[in-house]
Formats: C-alpha cells, sequence, structure tokens
C-alpha cells in the first residue's frame, strides 16, 4: 500500500530528466556571429515530423538533418532570408514558425485584431442603446 | 427600425458559434500531417545518388525524362512501407515505370527486403544519410511523387498508398499524363 503511494514519488525525477535528453547537438560554430544566426534560425524552423517543435529543440532525425542544411548553408555565405528561402521551396510556409504575413494569412494576422474590433463596436452600440433608455426613463442622462 | 436592428446584434454571437462550429467540423477531417508539397507543377529537384544495387554508377534526374514516372520514397526499416508494397506490386503490374528512393537504410537490408517482398522499381536511388531528399521536401517514410514526362512534379502522396487511391487516382493520372504526352 505505502510502496504503491511512494512509487509515483520515486518517479518524480524522470520528470526532469526530460528536458536533459532534448538534442544531439554539434559544438558550437567557430564563428560568434555564425552561432549566433544559427540559433536563431534553429528556432525559427519547423520540424515537420514534430510539428510542434522547432528543428533547435527536437531531437527527430529530418530535424538533425536540417540544422545541417542550415549549417551547411550558414557557411556557403547564404542570408537568412536565402536560406528560409531555400527550404520554404521545398518544404512550403509551414516549415516557418512564424508565418509570413501574406494575403492567405492575414486572417491569422490581423483575425484577433478584427474581432477585438467587432467587439468594441458591439460594446459601444450597446452602452449607448442603455443610455437612451435611461434617458427615455429618467428624463436625463445617466451619471457618468 | 430600431427593433430590428436589435435582432441584427442579437445574431451576432448565434453568426460568431455557428462560424465557429463549422471551422472546428472542418478541422475534423484535416491531417495536420500531410503537409502540401511547394513542388508540384515545378520540374524534378535535382537527384544524383548512387544506385543501391551498383554503387559505382548514379541515379540523376535524367532518369525522369521521357517517361511518366512514380518516384516512391522508401526503407527497409519502414513499417508503413511494407505495408504499402503491395500495391506498388500492384502499379507494377498495371505497367507504371517507379522509381525508389531508399531512404536512410543501409545498402545489405535494402536489398534483402526486395528480394523478400519484389521488386517494384525500375531503377532504386540510395541516399544513405537523407541529405539529398531534403531537395525533394521529403520529411517520411514512405512518400510518393507522379512526375510528367517532361520530368515536372505533378502529384504528390504522403503515407503508404491505399490500393483503392493508387486504382482511383494514381493510375489514371498517370495514363492522362502519357496522353499528354503523345499529343503534344
Amino acid at each position: 500500500m505505502t510502496r504503491t503511494r511512494i512509487l509515483p514519488v520515486l518517479l518524480l525525477p524522470a520528470l526532469l530528466v526530460n528536458t536533459a535528453y532534448a538534442v544531439e547537438n554539434h559544438p558550437p560554430l567557430a564563428n560568434p556571429i555564425l552561432e549566433r544566426r544559427y540559433q536563431h534560425l534553429t528556432e525559427e524552423i519547423r520540424c515537420l515530423v514534430c510539428q510542434d517543435q522547432n528543428i533547435a529543440n527536437s531531437p527527430a532525425p529530418l530535424a538533425a538533418n536540417l540544422r545541417y542544411e542550415v549549417r551547411r548553408l550558414l557557411f556557403a555565405g547564404a542570408s537568412n532570408a536565402a536560406i528560409k528561402r531555400y527550404l520554404t521551396r521545398r518544404y512550403g510556409d509551414f516549415v516557418l514558425y512564424k508565418p509570413p504575413v501574406q494575403p492567405d494569412t492575414w486572417l491569422l494576422w490581423f483575425g484577433p485584431f478584427a474581432l477585438l474590433l467587432i467587439g468594441a463596436i458591439i460594446i459601444l452600440f450597446l452602452i449607448r442603446q442603455k443610455n437612451r433608455l435611461y434617458e427615455l426613463e429618467h428624463g436625463r442622462a445617466p451619471p457618468s | 427600425m430600431k427593433r430590428r436592428f436589435r435582432y441584427l446584434i442579437g445574431g451576432v454571437p448565434l453568426v460568431f458559434v455557428i462560424g465557429l462550429l463549422v471551422a472546428l467540423w472542418a478541422g475534423l477531417s484535416h491531417q495536420p500531417s500531410i503537409i502540401p508539397s511547394p513542388l508540384i507543377g515545378r520540374s524534378a529537384p535535382p537527384l544524383t545518388l548512387p544506385r543501391l544495387a551498383h554503387p559505382g554508377r548514379q541515379v540523376t534526374r535524367a532518369v525522369f525524362e521521357h517517361h511518366v514516372t512514380l518516384l516512391n520514397v522508401w526503407a527497409s526499416w519502414c513499417v508503413s512501407c511494407e505495408y504499402e508494397h503491395p500495391t506498388l506490386l500492384w502499379l507494377k503490374r498495371h505497367g507504371v515505370r517507379i522509381i525508389g528512393l531508399d531512404y536512410k537504410d543501409h545498402r545489405a537490408p535494402a536489398l534483402a527486403y526486395l528480394k523478400k517482398h519484389g521488386n517494384p522499381y525500375v531503377e532504386v536511388a540510395y541516399d544513405r544519410k537523407g541529405l539529398a531528399t531534403i531537395n525533394w521536401g521529403v520529411y517520411g517514410t514512405p512518400e510518393t511523387f507522379v512526375l510528367g514526362p517532361r520530368g515536372h512534379i505533378r502529384y504528390k502522396y504522403v503515407g503508404p498508398i491505399p490500393l483503392s487511391v493508387a486504382r482511383r487516382t494514381i493510375l489514371p493520372l498517370v495514363q492522362r499524363l502519357r496522353l499528354d504526352e503523345t499529343r503534344s
């Protein structure tokens, strides 16, 4: 009985191991500027197998291959934009964690603001209506 | 006039909820693991790899010229490829030309796999590290491309092809592409 209660407690440290295991990594690039760009890029590129991870954090073999490609292109002198273009030409926009602003993603980017605007207009309308009702009943404007 | 306007306001949440339901309903049939390929309609990306059976010789993009071809990405370790295999053999029996692309595999088990299950491929390119395949936007196995006679990618299927899809979609597409070739 007590043993079964202790077991989850004993297993608790296993939860911590998760973060330690993440990715087999390459030695940092000798050039610190390239290394910084490498970190930045791999965080913005999606692993297509484990779709909610970027390739910097994914242990999947495909992510390792994509990291290798990013390093290869960095060494070849490609710009960040060129590297992203290289990947989107092959895998589509989905490979980018942050979708580009373009007509088919307008809803995604501006939709929430549009909803906010609609909500604000409705609230404004309702307040005005309430005020008008108050005026009709009391013959004067509501105290603000 | 005013009352009608109030009804309109009351209708906004209703429309919103209906819209949300429709979106969620549509989401049920959406498979996020299938990513549309931006390569469709474009010419075949470079493919220069050693042959599986003859390491000294190479497969190049030229294999796609003058023929309607399927490029099937597979591996001997891939369970769903084994599941797909009968479909490939069926396509071969119906005269479809299939090029294999052996992905992140080793030669011996790959050759043994073909010996055991039958070989549907006219040629197999061997991508040991899976790096050449990045040019094709491949992210798993199996994946299958259909290429027109001028080496343009016309169609992509992600995952094992069910026999029904081979019968209803892929074989008719191959036949149509062949017709296009004779017409032009």
